[in-house]
């Protein structure tokens, strides 16, 4: 087991989440590096992942660094049976650091019990995917100035959305307001609403997404609803729409509010969204890189601020 | 005559343990954890005899034999009040009560499917998160399950 693998974002402190953030600043400014000049990275994509695989190369391309793997499993061993310890044991002999998305849950944090060599999860099933977290942490304090007293809005599948989930263990360092905006069939699952509870963060819960709601929040996470999430499918006629956001439903929003969303997106964001001033979802996604090179650094034991 | 019969429902034991004040629906999953099937010397098993703490309690004693304290303590998971006796000639020599370990490696299933540990051939690992409502939580992909509810491997 390498220290510096990151399964989970509660596996990093307040610090150390202030302190990738603000190394990725610096990559913001600064993105080509010889950092990684003769290191191997292996991006082990067992399932299928296109903006987070390719902003995770371009990561190690800008820092200089060389990339093997593959992005689907069906072109590998372990469609022949290979067990994953055999899989990561064996790549392990080759790089410098992997990074992986695994279907299964828990795929990562077993692959950091097999080898020494530093392991990234880039996602695992619905449990976790870190270096989202972190880029929803970098565009909230980009875009607010401060990750502190922030009243966020989350709107959409909160019941199956890792992204939300991990976003409100993150942000339990920071004092947000959190409001959860769901139909009956995706509200929020108790086991978040008591870390929240347990933790002092505020939370409301709304089945309406009014303005209310809206022209209160600083930031709006939007996420897909998706039909197969439901066992009722009436239901999911009837809330499909409840939950888009066009423009004309923000004409009252704060100045500073800006609406995030993991992507991809289907319809829950009108397209006349993406050319107002509040729009932020495609530069959140260019964060990603600048978050990606630094945990990057900080797998590999490189720190640029020193 | 009749009531000495019937006073000893479970046979004393000369050396060996008595497992105590199991609930009685959980006395097989007791007998599994200690893998009685396997046990070659004399094994008597007691379940639904009266116990003013229980209402109905079950009993395993295995002669000529003593188990490591952590195997003794997975029990916990399934009678967190059993209390263990070792015997030596017909007397009790030592006296105590089973403890919850604070992880539980590679006896309890995790219900997740799309767990990792279903999926390859490795051990699970529970972390004992709450010991009053006895629940673990899945070291792997963070599933909760309650030790009433837990499967036994």
């Amino acid at each position: 087991m390498n220290q510096n693998s990151l399964v989970s974002i509660s596996d990093i402190s307040r610090e150390e989440i202030l302190h990738i953030l603000d190394v990725a600043a610096y990559f913001e400014r600064n993105p080509n590096h010889k950092l990684l000049d003769g290191k191997v990275v292996a991006t082990l994509f067992f399932e299928p992942s296109t903006r987070t695989r390719l902003s995770f190369e371009t990561a190690v391309n800008r820092l200089a660094g060389r990339v093997i793997g593959f992005s689907d499993a069906a072109t590998t061993s372990s469609s022949k049976g290979e067990t994953l310890k055999d899989t990561i044991k064996m790549v392990s002999n080759y790089v410098d650091l992997i990074i992986m998305r695994h279907y299964l849950e828990g795929a990562a944090r077993y692959a950091t019990e097999v080898t020494d060599t530093p392991i990234i999860n880039a996602g695992d099933g619905a449990h976790q995917h870190p270096s989202q977290t972190m880029l929803d942490l970098y565009s909230i304090r980009k875009t607010q100035g401060t990750l502190k007293d922030q009243t966020i809005t989350l709107v959409g599948d909160l019941k199956y959305g890792r992204t939300v989930h991990s976003l409100i263990m993150a942000m339990k360092y920071f004092n947000p307001t959190f409001r959860f905006v769901a139909c009956n069939e995706l509200q929020m699952p108790e086991v978040y609403k008591q870390f929240c509870r347990d933790n002092g963060i505020a939370f409301s819960e709304h089945t309406d997404f009014s303005s209310d709601v809206i022209n209160s929040s600083d930031i709006i996470y939007m996420t897909r609803v998706q039909r197969e999430r439901f066992t009722d499918i009436d239901e999911y006629e009837r809330v499909k729409n409840i939950y888009t956001l066009n423009a004309s439903m923000l004409q009252d929003a704060k100045e500073n509010m800006r609406i995030l969303h993991p992507l991809p997106r289907v319809n829950e964001i009108a397209q006349d969204v993406d050319d107002d001033p509040h729009a932020y979802y495609f530069d959140q996604a260019r964060n990603g890189l600048y978050v990606r090179q630094a945990l990057i650094c900080r797998a590999l034991g490189i720190d640029i601020l020193k | 005559m009749n009531s000495g019969k019937t006073s000893l429902a479970v046979a004393a034991l000369r050396n060996g343990t008595v497992i105590d004040q199991i609930p009685s629906a959980s006395l097989f999953k007791a007998a599994r954890i200690l893998d009685i099937e396997s046990a070659t010397t004399a094994v008597t098993i007691g379940n639904n005899l009266p116990s003013k703490k229980l209402g109905s309690k079950g009993i395993i004693k295995v002669a000529d034999t003593t188990y490591a304290e952590d195997t003794l303590n997975r029990i916990a998971l399934i009678a967190p009040a059993a209390k263990v006796n070792v015997i030596r000639d017909y007397a009790v020599v030592e006296k105590r009560q089973v403890r919850l370990p604070d992880t539980i490696v590679g006896l309890v299933r995790c219900a997740n499917p799309k767990c990792i540990t279903n999926n390859e051939p490795m051990k699970t690992r529970f972390d004992v998160v709450d010991r009053n409502d006895v629940t673990l939580r899945c070291c792997y992909c963070g599933q909760d399950v309650k030790a009433a509810d837990a499967i036994i491997e």
